[in-house]
């Protein structure tokens, strides 16, 4: 075995950082992906969108014009306007504020939870495991509705009110995959190496179990953000969650769905930007699970 | 004329990457009634070779460039996949090294060896079962009336390849290809193996093709050795030729790979760094059942600076041995006591800190690394974690170990499996040193890694023991390693020790008569 002692090694070590070697690789890794690139930019260009919405919207989010009506996308009203002239620019980017806030922090909810929960339980094992799980199983045999309804009975309706419900709700299945993820990966002999080099169990999960785990986590956390914006929408169409003249994508997508035959522009473009925003989440989803592989190609 | 005649075959696999040739323009030859072995580490194309014969490379990546291989006037190469199926199981059977993958664990052994004579040979029911059970016997099952009904799971490992060996035999080869058969077994049970393989190709007329890493299990039984570098043959012969007249560099290194003599221990050993009393560790499976005995009522002390070699077949206790006393398995009672401080009572903030003077190598450097953590990573968890040294000196720390376990300093970036199998258990060492431990476990740690790179990795383990005055207990089940790196042995059988003494004592008058049953079942004992 040679030793190699040139200035390039003495360089390697200088820019080596404890710890950070596996997010900055990832980082450029997914860099060199152009689709998930594109991803997290259009994903940004949204977010932006949704924060300036007050000052950027053409309209105001309440203007009608009971006398244009339902007209097709033109100069004055670029996608269009719906029955009650109102613009269907503004609606959609109001709508967007709603649905990705849902989609986002509902599922930043699950997955703190859901990965915490799930990952003490795996690592942890015996009688806590147990209790933790029969926990998560209870919960999942509560009817949904019926627990959303007891909520909004008891804290009466507000939108921070449904984050929380769907979040709760969600992250049932994020703690199953952390546990299964956990359990096969605490019986691997570095995290044996671990315990014997004195790590704390806590140390252990951070360092060694939970960037392991992270495939699995990332691509279901890209599955659950379009999924909570729907289940969203079917709370607010039946009057459980946002209501008009407060609206989301998926709100905006059940009315469109009705009148899709004579206006179909109202059905298209929130429809637009939600498989815009699902494409873009899978994209970027797909490019950060590749890039946190260590094993995948390195250049 | 050959039963087997394989020319200039050629395959490559063609990747992203590019085009790699696996086996370049190897030719051998197969007797009736003879064994032939080849011979090869890992990633020689030994398998490749041979399964390239049967159609089993995946193509795509796996592609045959050229070559014949000509098996009773055919030549296998030029076949159809239809007609190799035909071929496959019945003229050429296969068995393979994990028997277990290889049966189906929810169907009985008889089931599964009767199901080729019932589709293939339109046998009765009843016909096929006194086939089979002929089998079994033949194969060296005791009661194959009751096997026949039994589970896979029932089974050990030695029975289940017995069973295989039977599976192969059903439809009468004329050529059985065995790939390291024997390399999951225990040795006692690889001898018995070895002689079924011997006996069945003398009995019946068959060919065997024998493919192993190990010469020294070759060395017993085959006709005709061939040795393969990184897809090509570089020297064949009989055994005795190429045991004691080897012409290719290469089989000299391997010959001079195999772990021989003992070490030189006439040092006086220093004071007891460790005592073990009485120490059982028990696995209770649930409330009812009656408790596992991995480890019982097992006493002994290890003295400063010494390699206390601890030998055992799977089972036989000694990893839970070692994995107590790195207090990484549960100690039912008994105590630990290192350098007069009891270990068994250690806990919390305490034991955190003693760890750093104790540390585990482990079997597999593919398991015992953090796929995520760079070389880099995985040294400075340990420097940090006990305040070996400051961040401001990490990088010097690092590379220092990385010096002392020979890895190159350019490879600080890389993750684990970047590494052979060899790099990664160097980084494993280097782990272990980091704490500047007084005492290692290493637990089999040189089994998973081809035969030249484990000589290496034993030299730098017995050099850094020296250099750092290490105390280490080296658990293995190769009595011929134990032999080579150790001071004193422990023999473990079923969860006790049966034997313990100088290593000279042990090897030369073994006195419990399962060390003398270890000892005959080294292979190669006859050509070494």
């Amino acid at each position: 075995m040679t030793t190699l002692q040139s200035s390039e090694s003495a360089d390697l070590l200088e820019n080596a950082e404890m710890g950070a070697s596996l997010w900055r690789d990832a980082w450029q890794r997914l860099r060199k992906n152009k689709m998930a690139v594109g991803g997290g930019i259009t994903l940004l260009l949204f977010i932006v969108i949704a924060l300036l919405t007050p000052w950027l919207a053409p309209y105001s989010y309440e203007a009608q014009n009971l006398d244009l009506g339902a007209s097709p996308p033109s100069a004055a009203h670029w996608l269009g306007t719906d029955v009650f002239g109102r613009d269907v620019l503004t609606q959609v980017m109001y709508g967007g504020r709603v649905s990705l806030a849902v989609g986002f922090i509902a599922t930043a909810v699950a997955l703190l939870i859901g990965v915490t929960w799930g990952a003490i339980a795996g690592y942890v094992g015996g009688r806590v495991d147990a209790v933790m799980m029969r926990i998560v199983d209870i919960l999942y045999a509560l009817p949904f509705m019926i627990f959303i309804v007891l909520l909004m009975v008891v804290f009466g309706r507000n939108v921070l009110l449904l984050f929380l419900a769907i979040g709760a709700v969600e992250w049932l299945t994020m703690a199953r995959i952390m546990r299964s993820q956990v359990q096969s990966l605490r019986q691997q002999e570095f995290v044996e190496a671990a315990i014997s080099l004195g790590l704390s169990p806590a140390a252990i999960i951070r360092r060694h179990v939970i960037p392991n785990a992270l495939g699995p986590i990332i691509v279901y956390t890209t599955l659950t953000i379009p999924s909570v914006m729907l289940l969203e929408a079917f709370l607010s169409f039946l009057g459980l969650g946002i209501q008009p003249p407060q609206t989301s994508w998926g709100l905006l997508i059940s009315y469109g769905a009705e009148t899709m035959e004579e206006y179909p522009w109202l059905l298209i473009f929130p429809g637009l930007a939600l498989t815009t925003t699902l494409f873009s989440l899978n994209f970027l989803g797909d490019g950060l699970r590749d890039a946190l592989d260590v094993r995948g190609s390195k250049d | 004329m050959s039963l087997l005649n394989v020319e200039n075959l050629e395959v490559s696999f063609v990747t992203r990457n590019g085009t790699s040739k696996a086996v370049k323009g190897v030719s051998f030859t197969v007797e009736p009634k003879q064994i032939t072995a080849i011979i090869g580490e890992s990633g020689s194309g030994k398998s490749v070779s041979c399964y390239a014969l049967l159609g089993l490379i995946p193509s795509p990546p796996g592609r045959i460039d050229g070559g014949v291989a000509s098996f009773e006037g055919q030549n296998l190469l030029a076949l159809s996949e239809v007609e190799l199926r035909k071929i496959r199981g019945s003229d050429i059977a296969m068995i393979f090294q994990d028997p277990m993958t290889c049966l189906n664990p929810y169907l009985t052994i008889g089931e599964q060896l009767i199901e080729p004579l019932l589709i293939h040979r339109n046998l009765s029911r009843a016909d096929a079962k006194t086939r089979a059970i002929e089998l079994l016997n033949e194969v060296g099952i005791r009661s194959p009336d009751s096997t026949f009904d039994s589970f896979p799971h029932e089974f050990s490992g030695g029975m289940r390849q017995r069973v295989m060996i039977a599976m192969a035999l059903i439809n009468e080869p004329k050529l059985l290809i065995a790939d390291e058969p024997t390399t999951a077994l225990d040795v006692t049970i690889q001898a018995q193996i070895l002689r079924l393989i011997a006996d069945l190709q003398k009995h019946r007329d068959i060919g065997v093709l024998f493919i192993s890493h190990d010469l020294a299990v070759v060395s017993d039984i085959a006709d005709q050795i061939v040795v393969m570098e990184q897809g090509e043959v570089v020297e064949s012969g009989a055994p005795d030729a190429i045991f004691n007249h080897a012409q290719h560099p290469y089989t000299q290194k391997l010959l001079a790979a195999i772990p021989s003599g003992e070490r030189d221990s006439g040092e006086a050993k220093g004071d007891t760094l460790i005592n073990v009393r009485n120490l059982r560790t028990w696995f209770q499976a649930s409330s009812d059942s009656e408790p596992v005995k991995a480890v019982d009522d097992v006493s002994f002390d290890i003295h400063r600076g010494e390699i206390l070699g601890l030998v055992g077949e799977s089972g036989s206790g000694k990893s839970t041995l070692g994995r107590s006393i790195m207090r990484l398995a549960p100690i039912t009672s008994g105590e630990v006591t290192f350098d007069e401080m009891n270990l068994t009572a250690l806990a919390g903030r305490h034991l955190k800190n003693f760890r750093s003077r104790m540390q585990m190598i482990f079997q597999d450097p593919f398991a015992s690394l953090n796929p995520r953590m760079t070389v880099y990573d995985t040294l400075a968890e340990p420097l940090l974690l006990h305040n070996i040294c400051q961040r401001a000196n990490l990088d010097q720390h690092i590379a220092k170990l990385m010096d002392d376990v020979g890895l190159a300093r350019n490879f600080i970036r890389k993750y684990p499996h970047e590494f052979s199998g060899g790099q990664r258990q160097r980084i494993a060492i280097g782990r272990a040193l980091a704490t500047r431990p007084e005492f290692i476990v290493a637990d089999e740690p040189v089994s998973a890694l081809d035969v030249t790179i484990q000589a290496q990795i034993l030299d730098l383990l017995m050099a850094l023991g020296r250099e750092h005055n290490l105390t280490m207990l080296f658990v293995s089940h190769d009595m011929a390693v134990i032999r080579h790196i150790a001071d004193r042995v422990l023999v473990m059988y079923q969860g006790k020790v049966v034997e313990a003494g100088p290593v000279t004592q042990v090897f030369n008058q073994p006195q419990a008569p399962y060390t003398q049953s270890l000892l005959a079942s080294i292979p190669g004992a006859a050509m070494l």
